[in-house]
């Protein structure tokens, strides 16, 4: 990638910050917003950047970050441009994990994203026996239809365990099947941030062995590569990545399916290259969509999941079109 | 040196082998071509070779050691494989793409030395690819990518080569092409092991030929020595002649039109 893509990369991002906390329900100029971060100016100013705004878009970042990073590992691995942690179902898992966690009254916010991610590899787990059964090894067609339908069986059990829940659970519940930034705190941001943190440096070291992967199981054994455990290791990272986004902001889809088309479309020669540029226009994506749910209808609030779905499905139907 | 002694291998929940009791043998500086019918065999012995199917019986060595022994990464510095199919996920540039053939060489950090420069120089200059290396690769020709891949099997530097029907799809000028670049690089010491369907270039550019018929060997030794009417005929279960190529004095066969009306 040219250095100018990069630095119009990072530039989408600063803008993407600067927006995301100076606009919402009420407009702060943005000298304000800095004045503000520094503790100073009108106390209500002070408080809505630090503690509303400033929360919700390192988390916006995080997720956004998080998913498209996952995105990326798991089309370029599975070699399919239409894998990506939504529709194999490993988002769904996830939030089943959380949805099951917050029921059972087990929600910390340190333990939330390992419930989540819990969850996560169980649909993994299930949608790779259903792939193998089906196929006899892991074709990246029928994962993605596995995926499809695990996701579909995973709100199913969140739909059960919603008519079963206490009324004040319910909220809860339909809050991750729609996907917000709204409960950013500092205190689960900093947990979620932590995760995708971890996950991102794990499939950036494992990078290289994902360029090989990208030939097709035979080419990348040729090269000494052990196909199996670097699959599952891959898989296994863009899971946790999922479900840190997914007890963060629950189900955010399309993300993880777009994003890396543009890190490709601007250039990015390898997986490495590949991985940074869509944490940082996924960072961008994720909080730029949060400030539209959240200005578009004022003083109403979209579901962050909804306008990401809106943007994703027009591109997922193109997508489909070009893959013929 | 390749060497496969009475192997017997079966794919998972398979009734009968898919090779059943063959040996042969791949020797440096020597093409080796296994032919055979749709089938027969010739591809699961290449898959074998990537460990990816179990040996039932019998023994695979790389330079008489039982192949299982060697680290993978190991294996693929000194024994390159060019399987039959391979389509990168997403396009790269041909440069880059070659360069993936040193990745048994690295670790997931490490910059790239000057061996890594040589080789891949050396895999560009000797398939003769230098002139499209900036391109990408979903923007070659059937040939310009064969040889692409055969520069990414070179730049892995082993000693040996094996291919899986590298000239499929390619017209003549450009499978012409390919064997002469397999044959010069028998020449430098190279050992091929050639998987291919092309019976009549093979006779020509092979030093030896093992015939597969349903997993077992039918025939096997020098191109005369398997180009026999009688021997194909069975083997390929079709009427067919084999005569002598008056310009270049190699056997050729011919399959004949219709069953059994010559």
């Amino acid at each position: 990638m040219k250095s100018i893509h990069w630095l119009l990369l990072v530039g989408t991002v600063l803008v993407a910050v600067a927006f995301g906390v100076a606009g919402g329900a009420v407009s702060i100029p943005l000298g304000d917003v800095l004045r503000a971060l520094s503790g100073e100016g009108d106390a209500t100013t002070v408080a809505i950047v630090q503690n509303l705004r400033l929360p919700r878009v390192v988390l916006g970042l995080a997720v956004g970050a998080g998913l498209a990073v996952s995105g990326t590992a798991l089309q370029t691995t599975l070699r399919n441009p239409l894998a990506e942690p939504y529709l194999l179902g490993v988002s769904g898992g996830a939030a089943a994990g959380a949805v099951l966690a917050v029921t059972l009254g087990l929600a910390s916010s340190a333990f939330l994203p390992l419930a989540a991610f819990a969850g996560a590899m169980a649909a993994v787990v299930v949608v790779l026996l259903v792939a193998r059964a089906v196929a006899g090894h892991a074709d990246p067609r029928v994962l993605l239809m596995a995926g499809v339908v695990v996701g579909a069986f995973c709100t199913a059990l969140i739909m059960v365990a919603l008519a079963t829940a206490p009324e004040n659970t319910v909220r809860g519940a339909l809050w991750w099947m729609m996907g917000s930034l709204g409960d950013a705190q500092w205190r689960s941001v900093r947990w979620v941030m932590l995760y995708v943190l971890i996950g991102v440096a794990l499939l950036f070291v494992w990078a290289r062995d994902v360029d090989v992967l990208a030939l097709g199981e035979e080419a990348a054994a040729s090269l000494g590569l052990p196909v199996e455990r670097v699959t599952r290791r891959i898989y296994f990272a863009a899971s946790l990545l999922a479900a840190a986004t997914v007890a963060g902001a629950g189900l955010i889809g399309f993300v993880g399916l777009i994003v890396p088309a543009i890190g490709r479309a601007l250039g990015a020669r390898n997986t490495r290259e590949a991985i940074v540029a869509a944490a940082l226009a996924g960072a961008a994506l994720v909080v730029g969509a949060d400030l539209l749910a959240r200005t578009a209808l004022r003083p109403a609030e979209l579901p962050l999941g909804a306008v990401t779905a809106l943007v994703g499905v027009p591109f997922f139907l193109w997508r489909l079109r070009r893959m013929r | 040196m390749i060497r496969f002694e009475d192997v017997v291998l079966r794919y998972p929940h398979a009734a009968s082998p898919a090779v059943n009791g063959i040996s042969l043998e791949s020797a440096p500086g020597r093409i080796t071509a296994v032919v055979g019918p749709n089938g027969s065999g010739k591809s699961t012995l290449v898959r074998a070779l990537l460990g990816r199917i179990p040996l039932e019986q019998g023994r695979i060595t790389w330079m008489g050691e039982r192949i299982e022994r060697f680290d993978r990464r190991q294996l693929a510095r000194e024994l390159a494989v060019v399987p039959q199919r391979e389509e990168p996920a997403f396009p790269l540039r041909v440069r880059d793409y070659i360069a993936l053939g040193r990745h048994p060489h690295g670790g997931p950090f490490a910059g790239r030395n000057s061996a890594d420069h040589d080789a891949v120089a050396h895999a560009i200059a000797r398939t003769d690819v230098e002139g499209f290396s900036e391109r990408n690769t979903d923007a070659l020709s059937g040939g310009e990518w064969q040889r692409v891949r055969i520069a990414r099997a070179l730049a892995q530097g082993g000693r040996a080569l094996v291919l899986d029907e590298p000239t499929t799809f390619l017209d003549i000028a450009h499978e012409m092409s390919v064997f002469e670049l397999l044959d010069a690089l028998a020449r430098e010491g190279q050992g091929i092991l050639l998987v291919s369907h092309q019976l009549n270039l093979v006779a020509r550019f092979a030093d030896h030929i093992v015939l597969l018929h349903r997993g077992q060997v039918a025939a096997a030794g020098t191109p005369n020595d398997v180009m026999r009417g009688e021997v194909l005929e069975r083997v390929y279960e079709w009427p067919l002649v084999v005569s002598r190529d008056p310009a270049v004095g190699a056997p050729v066969l011919v399959p004949l039109r219709g069953r059994g009306t010559r």
